[in-house]
């Protein structure tokens, strides 16, 4: 005969595990994918953290409603990242996938996961054709199209009358986008394009050449470890200060750090900068600083908005996330305060944004950060989203 | 085209090929000697980076750093040879590559739990920061030092492999490692010792290379491949190959990137140029390796096999 208290227990148990699949279907799943591992990990990391400070200042909810974030590495792998949008579409059921941090991992789940009609909040990579010809509904971006961040330094270059210009990109897709960008507002031919290997590390060759050039100023794309050695073997070569060096992702929230004094004084271009004034931003910056102890980058600050655009529309349908029109709508139409300021989607839900230039500076602790130097480009649309005919 | 551009691209040939030397040198001896393949140097590299610029940065002293990564590197290099090494030697190159790369990933994995993810702030030492004039134009002095340090080394190594009597049982090792084991010498020491020197040596590169390169995790892998090629073109196992080889790769690839696509410019059509000048000067090492490989597949300077 079994004791009663054992007998209590194992009912109570029973009782518990039947009411799981009830508290289970309370809460909204949400995929969220990055590079998290690796030379480009702290890149996925900031958006992870963005994301999960607004969760956890909402106590665990989005929109009114309780989350569960899985949180998966993508580890700059597309077949990794193809199997993750698998067991989180199939396995894991969720509405909403957000994160992703590079162009070819984008390039390799975005059918994949609009194609099943999951949401797909992209937070920093925005390939040409996702926002061109391959636009899908279920697709929104927080982040921007690829070639817009050097569209803003061309424009930049443009206006301050600047002649004669060498451009320095790595040699595959996102150099190539990157170098066309620039050149869609800076119509003078550059005076040589210098395409060092992706693998790069000594660029004294291409340095060497810049100064044998004498060109008014550099425009380089130079993403990750890239720039860093890249502003470094700049400032030790003394041509810092001798010609303009004007770059997009290459000095930017993840690497000062890294390169301290070489990066003081060089511009680059993007949407959004720590010191935007917008109150939003401000309580942003402070929390995150807080809870982090860094200062956030841009890919916090994209991921932050995804996180605002999620909990706004979940808001919307009350949490309900199994009718797709209606969650849809929400999205297209939640209206967020966005940290970058003016935030509206265009009709390849792209940001129509304000592109700026920051200068790299020391803040009041001696940190490495961003201050804006100018705004080129206003209410900007990409270049892609003529190509894009939505269908719903 | 001036001629101080070539100067400075001979130079620049020149530190990128010294750098090389320091990790072919380990490399060479360890695969040569020991029937070794190390894919797990490139890591000592990244070590000797991290430690380097951890140690300067806490003590505000370059030389600090330096004290701290050469002898730092070795003891690691020594410590995964005896805890994970030692049992591969007899078996075949599939098993050790398997292994050493499970060592790579260790390795990256194991400097971000220890040092974090994002890559570590370095800087050039205030007394080698700035620029020295040579013959009309301006050259880094952080540079210069790295090119008198690695001549500097290839000097010593030079008096320790043939005026010493560890020298020449590495050279005995290389050419004959049954004899010289039957001779009675110790011959796990000197394998220690060996490994420990290859290891000391990617230390002192990173150390140098920390200031002008993004210390940061997976930083080996990249110069791992090219140490590889230095090491097969020079002929594995040779010191004096090693140097040359190293030599060569450095200048062959600083001036195949700068002239290459410039060359082509002048000799076809402008579009076909831009797009093939950068790929083919960023292959130019590898296709050197390959011609090397059809005509002399020890290498350019192999060491005498009795």
């Amino acid at each position: 005969m079994q004791h009663p208290r054992t007998w209590l227990a194992s009912a109570l148990a029973t009782a518990a595990l039947a009411a799981l699949p009830l508290m289970a279907q309370a809460q909204v799943k949400i995929g969220f994918m990055a590079e998290l591992s690796g030379p480009q990990g702290p890149l996925g990391q900031d958006q992870y953290d963005a994301l999960m400070l607004v969760v956890e200042r909402n106590g665990g909810k989005l929109g009114g409603v309780p989350v569960q974030v899985i949180r998966e590495d993508s580890q700059l792998k597309p077949d990794v990242a193809n199997q993750i949008v698998d067991k989180l579409i199939d396995k894991e059921r969720v509405s909403i996938i957000t994160g992703v941090t590079f162009s070819n991992i984008m390039m390799a789940v975005h059918k994949k996961v609009t194609d099943r009609e999951v949401f797909l909040i992209g937070s920093n990579a925005g390939p040409s054709p996702v926002a061109g010809a391959q636009c899908s509904p279920y697709f929104f971006s927080t982040s921007w199209e690829n070639g817009q961040q050097a569209e803003v330094v061309g424009k930049y270059a443009a206006d301050k009358g600047i002649k004669k210009v060498i451009t320095i990109a790595p040699n595959y897709q996102a150099g190539k986008d990157f170098v066309a960008g620039f050149k869609r507002y800076y119509k003078s031919p550059t005076a040589n394009e210098l395409w060092p290997a992706l693998n790069t590390q000594d660029f004294s060759a291409e340095i060497a050449q810049i100064a044998a050039g004498q060109p008014d100023a550099v425009f380089a794309f130079l993403p990750g470890g890239l720039g860093i050695n890249f502003v470094k073997q700049w400032a030790q070569a003394g041509m810092k200060g001798k010609i303009p060096l004007l770059t997009s992702s290459t000095t930017d929230g993840i690497g000062l750090p890294a390169m301290g004094d070489a990066a003081l004084g060089l511009l680059s271009g993007t949407f959004w900068g720590p010191d935007f004034p917008n109150a939003a931003n401000q309580q942003f910056v402070k929390e995150f600083e807080a809870k982090y102890k860094r200062i956030p980058s841009q890919y916090a600050a994209q991921s932050y908005d995804a996180a605002q655009l999620i909990d706004a529309a979940l808001a919307k349908t009350g949490g309900k996330v199994d009718d797709k029109k209606a969650l849809l709508a929400a999205f297209r139409t939640a209206s967020i305060k966005s940290i970058r300021g003016d935030f509206k989607f265009n009709t390849n839900q792209f940001p129509i944004q304000d592109l700026h230039m920051f200068e790299a500076v020391k803040d009041a602790q001696g940190r490495m950060t961003l201050k804006t130097v100018a705004t080129p480009l206003k209410a900007d649309k990409d270049a892609a989203y003529e190509k894009c005919t939505m269908k719903m | 085209m001036t001629t101080s551009l070539v100067l400075t691209q001979l130079l620049n040939g020149l530190q990128i090929g010294v750098l090389l030397f320091l990790l072919a040198a380990g490399l060479t001896l360890v695969f040569g000697i020991m029937d070794f393949v190390n894919l797990a140097h490139g890591s000592l590299y990244m070590v000797g980076a991290f430690i380097a610029t951890a140690t300067s940065n806490a003590t505000g002293s370059f030389l600090l750093g330096a004290l701290a990564a050469v002898p730092g590197t070795m003891l690691v290099g020594i410590a995964v040879d005896r805890i994970a090494l030692r049992g591969l030697y007899a078996r075949d190159h599939l098993d050790q590559v398997l292994a050493t790369f499970g060592l790579v990933l260790f390795f990256n994995e194991a400097v971000k739990m220890v040092w974090g993810a994002s890559p570590l702030y370095s800087q050039v030492p205030s007394w080698l920061d700035g620029t020295v004039e040579l013959l009309g134009f301006n050259y880094a002095s952080y540079r210069l030092a790295i090119i008198a340090v690695g001549l500097a080394v290839a000097a010593f190594l030079y008096w320790l492999i043939n005026r010493t009597r560890v020298g020449m049982l590495i050279r005995a090792g290389a050419t004959h490692a049954s004899m010289v084991s039957a001779l009675g010498v110790n011959i796990r020491l000197l394998n220690m010792m060996i490994f420990g020197l290859g290891a000391g040596l990617a230390g002192l590169a990173g150390l140098m290379a920390g200031p002008i390169f993004s210390v940061q995790s997976g930083m080996g892998e990249t110069v791992l491949i090219q140490t590889l090629v230095v090491i097969i073109v020079g002929g594995i196992g040779s010191i004096r190959g090693a140097f040359l080889a190293a030599l060569i790769i450095g200048v062959v690839d600083t001036m195949g990137r700068v002239f290459l696509p410039i060359w082509m410019m002048g000799v076809m059509d402008g579009n076909v140029a831009q797009a093939a000048g950068p790929a083919l000067a960023s292959m130019l090492i590898y296709l050197l390796m390959a011609v090397v490989l059809a005509f002399k597949p020890d290498g350019l300077f192999p060491v005498k096999h009795g």
